[in-house]
């Protein structure tokens, strides 16, 4: 630089320099000037683009059709929407009552649980919430059927009155024409099914002052009758509680006073005559219906899963429940899923064990045999694969049962008495042996194709340092090998936990996993929930064991082939 | 070289034969014999049996016939593991899973040696392949020159007093195998110990070993240490294996006084020294070294037998100058000059006459 002739040539050519100049101490330039990681990356950015842009419809397929569900699912290990959606009101008024005392609560909440039960009943989701909280309590799912009917009449008893008094209140055009605005009534009238669209109810100005409650439930009426029902809104005749809500807002507050639209004459004389209506006591009239509405544990059982994501499902897969005080464990007569969790863990620690012992062996053989007789004994290692899951179950049923070949021929040989045979089958023996032979490809393939890497020059090598053919394979063989048993015993181990099918059909009511438990719960019970939570736990637990397992032996050493 | 060292044998093949397949003798009658301390190089082509000598050595092996003797008792039935060889593999078969000190460790391990003796033993082995600061690593950490002296580190650290290596350098490039090469002998003859050494490389051969053992087809062609290899071939295999070499066929017209005469097949008369020929009327093959060939005339012996010439090509190799002639009809026949200041260079095309010593000229077998 010193030789620059001129300033100008100086600077022009300070980037070159820069690039050139050893003891340039700033960040790397690139030939254009910017500095070179920039660059890098810029170059980088544009090859991971490319790079996703190849791989997008793969991840995207991946994405959805398995990621998402697996997320859907265990999202319904917590999701609880259900109750407070079905009851927004009694749920709302629940949280100031005291779950603690010896109260039920009062009528204001069973007047929320009617109109909530009456809307709920009418939409049919009362049984879905009864069977929601039945997991939680037993004659829950019973207490919601059988409230149905007897809801819906529940506020006839005002509806009766108003008809009574007067038989304008009978007829929906009759509720229409104050209800509905000039103009809906104008398009509504002569309308039919065949002219299409029925056009939307139209609330007439000034009535939800006038009359807010009922103004409240017509809406919803409206709503529920022109959508769900598909009926003629001005011609169907209103819900009972329609009437309660009425009879509610002319003993109440309201501005029917300067009310002088449509109806004013109807509604200021049932205003006169409401006050002295026979009225209804709900909490009364939900006893009438089951005495187990003032049963303390029904409503702590509905309190405590009113919020909209629960821990109730995760407590449930543990033994524990909810109770008043926060959780506890279930009854040591209803605890499964523990006992489940520790029988699954240590039954898929023996079968990979079992399919180490079985398996070790076997890849030593095939990785050491003649490649050809080693293609021929891997055909026969894969066989089993070819054959049915169940037939081959089933084959360990015939095999292994009281009368089955196995004890058969013991008895034959005189090793068992006939009066004293082994019982094989349907426990815990019985799911050992099915699944260590079901899973042993398993770990056979992973162990052979490590195997075949390590090369037999160091098992000479270390028979010409002195070692004796055991010291050979068990200080070099056997460490270079425990990669594949590594990968052997992930793979087996996790198939292990997740089986159902064999556990099922020959491990009788000892010899089940906590995966009968899940298929249980998503096929029969249909408690979902449950049944993600139990998923969760263990999918939890597999993630635990990989990562100490890759803690402890890493998993870099794990070779699949 | 070897019968100046004590004559009782230290390892010895006693008529040995070995058939994989029952069918092809492999090794066909191998008869050798080595004294104490020898560094012995067995050569040959690929598929020649090499490793298979090796391999019934160490013990990996049993040979269907014969003797293996060690210190004069028989080692056929004895296990590899008790047999005491060091051996260095071709693709040095370092433990993978353990570092460089515990491969060292391993022989040490399994002959019960207490730790402290055995730290001992291999600092100093490693110290002699100049590896110390290598203890630690592991052998994918190394290079394979490195990898290599840790490999030889391995096979000399419980002081076995034969050592086998099987093509040690083949996998290393030209400057890093000289360089071991003369490490490895160096360290032999330091401890002392008996070394045999299979290579195809001949330059390797011939520089590192008191004896070399020219293989092929499953028998020992030639025996001798190099310079006799070298300069005095036993037949033609041996002549064509070692070195550059011209050859020449003809049939013998009389042998006497230890000088052949050999009538060429384009008909020229010259003479050789009979070493597998017998009589006249023989067929025979003649073998100089391209170095042993002269043209300037001076330089001839008198009455030298000569052969016409015609210089087809010079190639300038720096040190030496090499050039293509047209001899008694074959155009392949080489010619090596040195670099000198008042060497002639050769032209292409130019006539001239060649002649040797009579005693570079060898009658081989046909
Ligand atoms: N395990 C074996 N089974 C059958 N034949 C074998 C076996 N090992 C070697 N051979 C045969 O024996 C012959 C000699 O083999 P060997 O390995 O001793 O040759 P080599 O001289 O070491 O050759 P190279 O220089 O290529 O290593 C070859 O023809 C080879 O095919
Ligand atoms: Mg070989």
């Amino acid at each position: 630089m010193s030789d620059a002739p001129t300033a100008q040539t100086a600077s022009s050519s300070a980037a070159e320099a820069r690039i050139a100049d050893a003891a340039y101490t700033g960040p790397m330039l690139a030939a254009d000037g910017t500095p070179l990681k920039k660059s890098l990356n810029r170059a980088l950015r544009l090859q991971k683009m490319r790079a996703l842009a190849l791989i997008a419809p793969l991840l995207i397929f991946v994405l959805v059709t398995f990621i998402a569900p697996i997320a859907d699912m265990l999202f319904r290990s917590v999701e609880n929407e259900i109750v407070s959606e079905t009851l927004p009101r009694t749920t709302t008024l629940l949280a100031n009552w005291d779950a603690k005392g010896t109260e039920i609560p009062d009528e204001a909440v069973f007047e929320a649980l009617y109109d909530d039960m009456f809307y709920a009943i009418e939409a049919k989701e009362h049984t879905k919430l009864g069977g929601r909280l039945n997991y939680e309590l037993t004659g829950m799912a019973s207490l919601f059927r059988k409230s149905g009917r007897k809801v819906e009449d529940m506020g006839e008893v005002y509806q009766d009155q108003f008809e009574g008094l007067d038989a304008f209140w009978k007829t929906g055009e009759n509720w229409n024409s104050f209800m509905g605005s000039d103009e809906w009534l104008a398009s509504m009238a002569g309308w039919t099914k065949a002219d299409g669209r029925q056009p939307k109810f139209k609330l007439r100005e000034g009535m939800a002052d006038v009359l807010p409650a009922t103004t409240a439930t017509y809406l919803k009426y409206a709503a529920f009758t022109q959508n769900e029902d598909q009926k003629n809104l001005y011609t169907t005749d209103p819900w009972a509680i329609v009437y309660s809500s009425l009879h509610k807002d002319l003993t109440g507050e309201n501005a029917l006073a300067d009310y002088a639209g449509p109806a004013a004459e109807q509604l200021k004389a049932g205003a006169a005559a409401a006050t002295s209506f026979e009225t209804v006591n709900f909490s009364e009239a939900f006893l009438d219906i089951d005495k187990k509405w003032h049963d303390l544990d029904v409503w702590t059982t509905i309190k405590a899963y009113s919020p909209k994501l629960t821990s109730g499902y995760f407590l449930n897969a543990i033994d524990m429940q909810k109770s008043v005080d926060g959780a506890e464990m279930r009854p040591e007569n209803q605890q499964i899923y523990g006992i489940l969790f520790y029988r699954t863990m240590k039954m898929s620690v023996i079968i990979t064990l079992s399919c180490i012992m079985l398996g070790y062996p076997v890849a030593w053989i095939l990785a050491n045999l003649p490649a050809r007789q080693a293609n021929l004994l891997l055909i026969l290692v894969l066989l089993p694969f070819w054959t049915s899951l169940l037939v081959r179950t089933s084959a360990w049923k015939v095999l292994l049962q009281d009368q089955g070949v196995i004890n058969d021929t013991l008895v034959w040989l005189g090793i068992v008495a006939t009066d004293d045979r082994l019982a094989l089958i349907n426990n815990q023996t019985g799911t050992i042996i099915a699944m260590t032979h079901i899973l042993l490809p398993f770990m056979i393939l992973p162990l052979y194709s490590v195997m075949q890497t390590i090369q037999p020059t160091y098992l000479r090598a270390a028979k010409s340092l002195g070692a004796t053919n055991w010291t050979a394979f068990w200080r070099v063989y056997f460490p270079q090998s425990v990669p594949g048993i590594g990968a052997g015993s992930i793979l087996v181990f996790i198939l292990a936990i997740g089986y159902y099918i064999t556990p099922a059909i020959v491990g009788g009511t000892e010899g089940t996993f906590i995966s009968n438990r899940i298929a249980y719960h998503i096929s029969s019970s249909l408690n979902w929930g449950l049944g993600a939570a139990l998923g969760a736990i263990l999918l939890a637990a597999v993630m635990l064991l990989y990562y100490a397992y890759d803690k402890i032996v890493g998993i870099d050493n794990v070779k699949l082939g | 070289m070897a019968d100046t060292k004590s004559t009782d044998a230290f390892v010895e093949f006693e008529r040995v034969q070995k058939s994989y397949d029952g069918e092809n003798l492999v090794v066909k009658d191998l008869n050798l014999s080595m004294p104490k301390g020898e560094f012995l190089t067995m050569l040959g082509p690929s598929g020649s049996g090499k490793t298979t000598c090796l391999m019934m050595l160490a013990g990996f092996e049993t040979a269907t016939h014969g003797d293996i003797r060690l210190s004069g008792t028989s080692i056929n039935n004895i296990p590899p593991h008790k047999r005491g060889i060091g051996m260095v593999f071709q693709n040095y078969a370092l433990f993978p899973h353990m570092t460089v000190a515990e491969n060292l460790s391993f022989p040490l391990e399994v002959r019960k040696i207490g730790k402290s003796e055995r730290e001992e033993k291999i600092m100093r082995t490693l110290g002699m392949v100049q590896m110390e600061d290598f203890a630690g690593r592991r052998p994918a950490q190394l290079s394979g020159g490195q990898q290599q002296r840790i490999a030889l580190a391995r096979a000399l650290v419980f002081e076995p007093e034969l050592v086998l290596m099987d093509e040690p350098l083949g996998a290393l490039d030209k400057q890093l195998r000289e360089t071991l090469q003369f490490e490895i002998t160096r360290l032999a003859h330091d401890l002392g110990i008996t070394v045999v050494y299979v290579t195809h490389d001949q330059t390797e051969a011939l520089t590192m070993s008191d004896r070399v053992a020219v293989f092929d087809d499953g028998r020992i062609q030639q025996l001798a240490p190099p310079d006799q290899l070298y300069e005095s071939p036993e037949n033609s295999f041996v002549a064509q294996f070692i070195g550059e070499n011209n050859t020449l066929d003809g049939v013998v017209k009389e042998i006497k006084g230890g000088v052949a005469m050999v009538q060429l097949d384009s008909g020229e008369l010259i003479q050789a020294k009979p070493i597998n020929v017998t009589k006249a009327g023989e067929r025979t093959r003649v073998s100089i070294r391209p170095e042993r060939v002269e043209f300037d005339k001076s330089r001839m012996q008198d009455g030298a037998f000569t052969l016409k010439a015609e210089v087809l090509e010079f190639i300038y190799m720096g040190d030496i100058f090499r050039t293509r002639l047209r001899v008694a009809g074959r155009d392949d026949f080489i010619v090596k000059t040195r670099n000198a200041p008042d060497q002639i260079r050769l032209t292409p095309g130019t006539q001239i006459e060649i002649g040797w010593l009579p005693e570079d000229c060898r009658a081989l077998d046909a």
